[in-house]
């Protein structure tokens, strides 16, 4: 059981790399589809099968794995478009920065005074890793639609963290992070369409733009 | 010791074209076709050797060393590796970086020669082969670091050696699955396999090793071939080792093992090679980087784990 979640953590991290070096828009929202869809495997793999995991699992696995990225895959089938072209920080600098992030995650977890527990497992850095990967994806990228990956990529940090506590984390809170998500991704596929009708471009720096 | 030795050569050198025969012969079957024989690289290396050969007036030495060079070096560095279960007949600390700058040095004298020419599609095809290379480099030298910490010992033959059978049940099942990755795509990379190079095509602008060889003819091409079929072998011997770390404890046994081995994962370059387009030449050394990253990842897992 521990292995295996371990393993799932490590293909978390790698999932990380592959979405900060990717170009593709398309293989960027696959890769968080799996991220989720492994993220939902957690629950059950570190509590054992309850109706509390399941019911977390079901649910990270329906809007992480299959919901939300269908969204995205239509609204970028919508917008037409299918690469970021120019990120304000290059493909191969953002790798670069999202592995040294990593590692120092990686070296700081050690020093933090966690339970006895949750001092192996690769938990704390995968969560910590994940939550940084998608800030830089949320700062680096101008894309509308790689910056609403960020987002996600965060709260796929979030919830990792949040598995760790899952005995003590009331099922409310959780549901009301995904649901604030899930809002977040209507309201950006919505701003989106409305941006690329105006505008005929979805890069975000030109909102900054706007005059009357 | 002296049997092993021989072993170990003429495992090397009898063995070494046949991958690249069950190369093609996957590839064609992938297309549908019957292909050339397996063993055809046999046949064109003894075409090659009885041909004679033209010699441009501008080059000088340097441009035959290439060759020679390039055939004595897989089988200098084979000497340090353990193949399969049979230990190394070489074998010293720190002999790690004796074997990945052995094929720095082949490199640097196949570039050397390449230029020997004046031309100036080879020079441009050894520009090419020395910057891949070099960000081919580091994944290799982090994942032997990363096999020497596992290991505790500094020369290849305590890397490779028995305990890579337990280790792969424990934590360092991760860093070693991560490293085998990034070995196998240093192997694509370095005997320029398909989805970094292709090793067939002619037309001199996209071509990356293949340009290099231009000039040569009869006995010098057919040295490097067979230096190119010895060096895919080498190292190929690495991941295969890493791979099916199991022995027998019988010398045939593990010799037997080894070249199993070898076909599988000959069949599995001519998978890769069929079922992949080849790269853009500037997505080269972004996939390259992140190879490198994955393999100091690995190295930081293995530093916490143990």
């Amino acid at each position: 059981m521990h292995s295996l979640s371990n393993f799932c953590l490590l293909l978390v991290v790698l999932l990380n790399f592959f979405t900060l070096g990717s170009a593709r828009l398309g293989a960027c929202i696959r890769a968080v589809a799996i991220q989720g869809g492994l993220l939902a495997l957690l629950p059950i793999l570190s509590h054992g099968i309850t109706g509390h995991t399941l019911l977390l699992s079901g649910g990270a696995l329906l809007l992480k794995g299959i919901f939300i990225p269908w969204l995205l895959l239509r609204a970028i089938r919508e917008v037409r478009i299918r690469r970021e072209v120019e990120p304000l920080i290059g493909y191969v600098p953002t790798l670069l920065l999202g592995a040294l992030i990593t590692a120092g995650t990686f070296i700081f977890a050690d020093f933090l005074p966690l339970l006895p527990q949750h001092h192996d497992g690769l938990f704390i850095p995968t969560a910590l890793a994940t939550f940084f990967s998608g800030f830089l994806l949320l700062m680096t990228r101008r894309k509308a639609i790689t910056q609403v990956l960020g987002y996600l990529m965060l709260e796929n940090g979030i919830f990792i963290f949040g598995i760790l506590l899952s005995d003590a984390m009331p099922l409310m809170v959780e549901a009301g992070v995904l649901l604030d998500l899930l809002v977040g991704v209507f309201v950006m596929g919505i701003v989106m369409n409305q941006i690329n009708r105006e505008f005929s471009t979805i890069n975000t720096e030109r909102l900054s733009a706007l005059k009357e | 010791m002296i049997a092993g030795f021989l072993l170990h050569l003429c495992l090397l050198l009898l063995f070494a074209p046949l991958l690249q025969g069950v190369i093609t012969k996957t590839k064609a079957l992938f297309a549908g076709r019957i292909g050339a024989p397996l063993l055809q690289p046999y046949y064109d290396l003894r075409r090659l050797w009885g041909k004679g050969f033209v010699l441009s007036r501008t080059t000088t030495w340097v441009f035959l060393a290439g060759p020679a060079v390039a055939l004595s070096v897989p089988v200098l560095a084979s000497l340090l590796l353990p193949f399969g279960g049979l230990p190394a007949p070489i074998s010293f600390e720190g002999d790690l970086i004796l074997f990945v700058y052995l094929f720095g040095l082949g490199r640097f004298f196949t570039a050397l020669a390449a230029l020997d020419t004046g031309s100036s599609f080879e020079g441009m095809g050894a520009a090419r082969e020395v910057t891949f290379s070099c960000l081919a480099e580091p994944t290799i030298l982090f994942s032997l670091i990363v096999l020497a910490r596992i290991s505790g010992g500094l020369s290849l033959n305590s890397l490779f050696g028995s305990h890579l059978a337990e280790a792969w049940g424990t934590g360092a099942a991760a860093p070693l699955g991560l490293i085998l990755v990034c070995l196998f795509v240093v192997l694509l990379v370095e005997n320029s396999r398909i989805p970094f190079d292709d090793p067939n095509t002619h037309l001199e602008l996209t071509m990356i090793h293949e340009v290099m060889v231009l000039d040569h003819s009869g006995p010098a091409l057919g040295m490097i071939l067979y230096g190119a079929s010895l060096k895919l072998m080498v190292l190929g011997a690495l991941l295969v080792r890493l791979a099916f770390p199991w022995q027998t404890g019988h010398v045939l046994g593990d010799a037997l093992l080894f070249l199993c081995g070898l076909l599988v994962l000959a069949v599995l370059i001519g998978v890769v090679e069929s079922t992949m387009a080849r790269l853009r030449l500037v997505r080269i050394p972004q996939i390259l980087i992140g190879t490198v990253l994955i393999s100091i990842f690995a190295l930081v897992l293995v530093l916490r784990t143990t």
